[in-house]
């Protein structure tokens, strides 16, 4: 027996499809979010919600991915956007090169956010970068306020977090969530993350995510 | 699951070298990151099912995980990262960064000389 030191990158078709993607999305001026969250969590709604809302100061436009079904590219269409379907096929996570051609399908020109609604899953999508600019993890107050200390890694890559559903909080619920927790344990690892509790259902909150969405797509143009 | 796309991978990069010693591989050692979200059992059962009638069957895979790294903002030293204490471990300060993760490397391939 003999052994051979290889030292190679292992994924890294993945991460040149991510290079590609980014330099597309830096030379055209266009912010794309990737959302990732566990399912169920509002990521659909949030975003439906926000393109209505934003209708007349950013365009926007959906690459959605899902194990299966076009349900939230339907959605998401019911509003007007330009929405792309990835069916993944049983696999937990959107790769780069699904996120290249649904770009090259998207009228990329006349857009100027696209968001990526990852596969429901908080800890595989975020082992595979897209080429994004930047990634948004999604939480709701119904999943426990202990997500962010069990599964670090999302919490730790995300430019923002959206804490979704706190109209639960209020509506008497039987829901032991605990925001500043949440927010504490997210800070942790990452001291700069933007964090915005909201409610996609009653609006609540909303105005600090659009306001946040509108600087960073201003950031691009200038 | 995401551990059979890294599986494939690493089939692939294994074979490509295979063929360069024109021999059999037997063992190949791994490493990742935190963030790379790997589940040992998983990996090594999605590397068993794909390898199956190819040169890597019956392959063994040894996989090292890197721990997260953290660089002090107070005595400038970096530490490993534990997440249920998050502080430096030379100095105890709460103010530090985190270093990029370790990257998912095929490390070594370990392959049978020829009898
Ligand atoms: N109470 C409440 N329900 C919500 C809110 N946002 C989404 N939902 C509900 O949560 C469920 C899952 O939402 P969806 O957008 O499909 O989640 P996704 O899987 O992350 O895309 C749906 O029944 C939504 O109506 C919210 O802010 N408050
Ligand atoms: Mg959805
Ligand atoms: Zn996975
Ligand atoms: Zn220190």
């Amino acid at each position: 027996m003999y052994k051979v030191n290889v030292g190679k990158k292992i994924l890294s078709a993945n991460e040149e499809y991510a290079l590609k993607n980014s330099q597309l999305l830096t030379e055209q001026k266009k912010l794309c979010l990737n959302m990732i969250s566990s399912p169920g969590s509002g990521k659909t709604t949030i975003l439906t919600r926000t393109i209505s809302d934003l209708k007349d100061k950013i365009k926007i436009g959906v690459i959605e991915g899902d194990i299966q079904t076009e349900i939230d590219a339907e959605r998401i269409r019911a509003t007007k956007a330009p929405a792309i379907q990835i069916n993944t096929d049983g696999a937990c996570h959107l790769s780069a090169a699904q996120v290249n051609s649904a770009l090259e399908n998207l009228p990329i020109s006349d857009l100027d956010l696209i968001f990526i609604e990852n596969v429901g899953n908080l800890v595989c999508p975020s082992a595979f970068e897209l080429g994004e600019s930047a990634k948004i993890a999604v939480l709701s107050v119904a999943e426990g306020d202990d997500k962010p200390a069990k599964y670090p890694s999302i919490f730790a890559k995300s430019k923002a977090m959206l804490i979704n559903k706190i109209d639960l909080l209020k509506a008497g619920v039987q829901i032991d969530f605990d925001i500043e927790r949440a927010k504490a344990d997210a800070r942790k690892l990452n001291k700069g993350i933007e964090i915005f509790p909201i409610s996609a259902k009653t609006g609540e909150g909303l105005a600090g995510w659009y306001d946040w969405l509108k600087r960073e797509v201003k950031k691009l143009r200038l | 699951m995401h551990e059979t796309m890294i599986a494939e991978s690493l089939l692939e990069a294994i074979s490509a070298e295979a063929a360069k010693q024109n021999a059999k591989p037997v063992n190949a050692r791994i490493s990742c990151g935190t963030l790379n979200a790997i589940n040992d059992e998983v990996l090594c059962f999605a590397f068993e099912a794909i390898t199956k009638g190819t040169l890597c069957e019956g392959m063994k895979l040894e996989i090292e995980h890197k721990p997260m790294q953290g660089l002090c903002k107070n005595c400038n030293e970096s530490f490993k990262i534990d997440l249920s204490c998050l502080r430096c471990t030379k100095c105890g300060s709460e103010d530090f960064k985190l270093l990029p993760d370790a990257p998912l490397l095929l490390e070594e391939i370990e392959f049978q000389t020829e009898q």
